[in-house]
């Protein structure tokens, strides 16, 4: 595969800056970056590109991640964690399917634990260690730290997952730039590698995630014009389905862990042979010594699957409908995801669409070179020449009103970022406090979407009923992650929130967790404080003086020697070893800057419509 | 000019501020301006400029929403303007608009009650060719009569009709499911 992005001649001027896309995939996950202008995907000592996304861990608390973990598969099945992407900010009641599984779950509210020899072990701790092992593979790939990552996520992920895999990067030590949507990042890769323009879709089937996004691709820039999907449809449910009727052929009711997992494998492997061939022998030998024998042929593959194909189809046709367009309208499908590499998908993909599906790219790799490519922008690492995404919230916001019923703050397939502000009023005099439940999800009643949280605002000023005015804006990000402020109206009174995640973990649960990874090592964790408040004050020096070179006549001489002074005095500190110190010098220049900042954006928004008016002149 | 002063969506875009806009145009500068403000943009710069960014890009959303709604940009021209479209406790309507309400009511009832999404979708075309005849008397009577208060009570019946929409998306929605 040979993509069409350097630029020969160009150089940057700046040492780059090492940034990584990782594809946390639900079966492997891959690492990425972008070295000599030219995306490539990282290899293992042995040359590989897959990292099977299995983790396993020891009784002396160590952890195999990857084919060291699938040795264990069979042997461990209770301390071996496979798809643990499909548990990523989901309780136990979000996951019927969990009566198969191995493993022995804690009795805990929100988001799911396991029980392993190692302790109690979260889904997000789990995902931390296959990120620490793709990380790992990068340093010693490219002999160097990394500065940051993107990470890719199923479009269709709500904000607890979405936050959910941010945390397991915090955790794993890597620098999120950015969380970015999987179809998205497939779109980028493609869009750059074929120069395509025109309207898209991308239809991505991992394998434990569906998600089908309509872009429009229009020069340099990446919209999404509406997305749809299920988080809980993949490849791993054709293995399901293909395990199922092998118990049925063999009659075998309750196989134990270690044989479920064996028939399992021959499933995933009778149907991965069936991409290629018209039938596939299956032998899984049996602990008791006996054998399941048969034979799989395409056609039984094709009925006994005909239902998760079409599950597919309904969330591609609300996204058409969502993007107010129809078949006619698309111009290319793009298949991402291992699971498209099933003939009965390519089939009705084409069927549905009216046209062949575009396999240009590798389905395996397309997702973690997109997301490198955005990693190297965000970097700063290519100038003003790079593309711009415009991605989209998946699932409506809402709040819980009277009766248990929605209100819909947020509608799904809205452009981010975004915020709305509304009003609340208290209902009894003297009234401090209120609580207000966000929810995500297109259902009326509050019990059918998801919780997301429970913010609960205090310290609002004593007032008779109904005489606060207190504003809540909800604001969600880039990554599509919901954050909620608020203030009294007529006082200008803050309110405090906490935030009570349904499914996530809260900020001092992430603490724990970082500093239950140093526990035997007080002195690591001042020293990873300290290493990234140098690089954080680094960044900020760079960005400074860089805005300077470019637009100090914006600043008056008293103004230009304040921030001067200000950089000064960080450059000092963080040639010291406070780590305190410097994060205080670094907020004060941030302080300083603010206004800078704010005359550099006007501007800059002047110059680009006067460009714009220019342009207009010419056409 | 900081996002929060920018009062103006027109101003920001630099158009006119009429009911009748050069979508394209639109378009274009929201592009631009995005391309300068995206968060994406300040990924490697300070805490200070990338919450300035998050604000400015939340801000060029907003604004390119509400003008390339007609509904919305309606609403928007008329608050400029002074006149508050009061669609929470107005809702004193022609009768024969609401006797058409009870009639598209009735047959979306019709529709679930069959179960037929092909009902639905013809019941979601011609709602379409309704609000668009609404919505040229409005362009007529914000952009070129300028008869504000007429064209308020031309939203509040167009605003029926998107909820009367949404519903009918919902319907589809279920019915899917």
């Amino acid at each position: 595969m040979l993509l069409q992005i350097s630029e020969p001649g160009i150089k940057p001027l700046k040492p780059r800056r090492i940034a990584v896309g990782i594809d946390l995939g639900t079966t492997h996950s891959l690492v990425a970056t972008v070295d000599d202008q030219r995306p490539k995907v990282l290899e293992d000592g042995q040359g590989r590109v897959l990292l099977p996304s299995v983790v396993h861990y020891r009784a002396d608390h160590t952890v195999d991640v990857g084919y060291e973990a699938i040795a264990w598969q069979n042997d461990d099945p209770e301390n071996t964690f496979v798809s643990v992407k499909r548990y990523m900010g989901r309780g136990r009641d979000d996951l019927p399917e969990t009566h198969n599984a191995p493993y022995r779950f804690a009795d805990v509210p929100g988001m799911v634990q396991f029980e392993t020899r190692a302790g109690t072990v979260s889904p997000v701790q789990i995902s931390a260690e296959i990120l620490k092992a793709l990380r790992e593979r990068a340093i010693r790939a490219l002999g160097d730290d990394i500065a940051g990552a993107v990470i890719t996520v199923p479009a269709y992920f709500d904000d607890a997952q979405r936050q959910a895999t941010k945390d397991a990067a915090k955790l794993a030590g890597l620098e999120v730039f950015r969380l970015l949507n999987e179809p998205t990042a497939a779109a980028v890769a493609y869009g750059l590698d074929q120069a395509a323009e025109g309207v898209y879709a991308v239809y991505d089937l991992g394998g434990g995630t569906f998600d089908i996004s309509i872009l429009k691709l229009t020069r340099g820039v990446f919209e999404v014009l509406a997305t749809n999907g299920d988080p809980a449809l993949g490849g791993d449910d054709f293995d399901r389905a293909v395990y199922d009727w092998m118990l049925r052929e063999a009659g075998i009711s309750a196989p134990n862990a270690g044989d479920a997992r064996r028939l399992l494998s021959a499933a995933r492997e009778a149907k991965e042979r069936l991409s290629e061939q018209d039938s596939a022998p299956i032998i899984a030998p049996l602990s008791d010594g006996a054998a399941v024998r048969c034979t799989l042929s395409r056609e039984t593959f094709d009925t006994l699957t005909s239902d998760l194909v079409k599950r597919t189809i309904t969330p591609v046709r609300k996204a058409l409908r969502d993007a107010g367009l129809s078949i006619e309208d698309i111009k290319g499908v793009v298949l991402v995801g291992g699971a498209t590499r099933m003939p009965c998908i390519r089939k009705a993909v084409a069927d549905f669409f009216q046209q062949p599906p575009r396999v240009d790219l590798d389905p395996d790799k397309v997702v973690a070179i997109g997301a490198a490519l955005q990693a190297n922008a965000l970097a700063g690492n290519r100038g003003d020449d790079d593309w711009l995404l415009l991605d989209v919230i998946p699932l409506s916001l809402g709040i819980e009103t009277m009766g248990g019923l929605t209100e819909k703050i947020i509608p799904r397939n809205s452009t981010l970022p975004l915020a709305r502000a509304q009003d609340f009023t208290t209902w009894k005099d003297g009234q401090t406090a209120m609580s207000i439940h966000v929810v995500q999800g297109e259902r009326e009643l509050v019990s059918e979407c998801r919780s997301l949280a429970r913010f609960e605002l205090r310290g609002i000023p004593p007032m008779v009923a109904g005489a606060a005015r207190v504003r809540v804006t909800f604001q969600v990000d880039a990554d599509g992650l919901l954050s909620v402020s608020a203030a009294e109206q007529t006082s200008g009174v803050e309110a405090k929130i906490e935030v009570k995640p349904s499914y996530g973990l809260n900020d001092a649960d992430i603490t724990r967790m970082i500093e239950d990874s140093y526990k035997h090592a007080r002195h690591d964790i001042e020293a990873r404080r300290l290493r990234e408040q140098k690089v954080e004050a680094l960044r900020l020096i760079e960005a400074t003086e860089a805005a300077l070179a470019e637009d100090s006549e914006l600043l008056s001489a008293d103004e230009l020697v304040v921030i001067h002074e200000n950089m000064r005095i960080l450059k000092e500190t963080s040639d010291g070893n406070d780590w305190e110190a410097i994060k205080k010098a670094a907020d004060a220049l941030n302080e300083a800057s603010t206004e800078f900042a704010s005359r550099r954006m006007n501007h800059s928004i002047r110059k680009a419509l006067a460009g714009q008016k220019l342009e207009e002149l010419d056409a | 000019m900081t996002p929060e002063a920018t009062r103006n969506y027109f101003e920001l875009f630099q158009l006119p501020p009429s009911f009748q806009l050069d979508l394209d145009r639109l378009d274009r500068r929201y592009r631009e301006i995005q391309a300068r403000v995206h968060p994406d943009k300040a990924a490697h710069l300070s805490d200070t400029e990338k919450r300035l960014f998050l604000q400015w890009a939340t801000l060029a959303n907003e604004a390119y929403n509400t003008l390339k709604r007609p509904l919305d940009r309606a609403r928007y021209l008329l608050r400029i303007h002074g006149v508050d479209t009061r669609e929470e406790d107005n809702t004193a309507m022609p009768p024969e608009f609401l006797l058409e309400q009870i009639e598209w009511r009735e047959e979306l009832q019709a529709a679930v009650a069959l179960k037929s999404l092909t009902a639905l979708d013809g019941l979601a075309a011609r709602l379409r060719k309704e609000m668009n005849s609404l919505l040229g008397s409005l362009a007529t009577l914000l952009d070129v009569e300028r008869r504000h208060p007429a064209a308020a009570d031309v939203v509040r019946q167009l605003a029926f009709l998107e909820k009367l929409g949404r519903d009918i998306d919902q319907a589809q929605t279920e019915l899917e499911e």
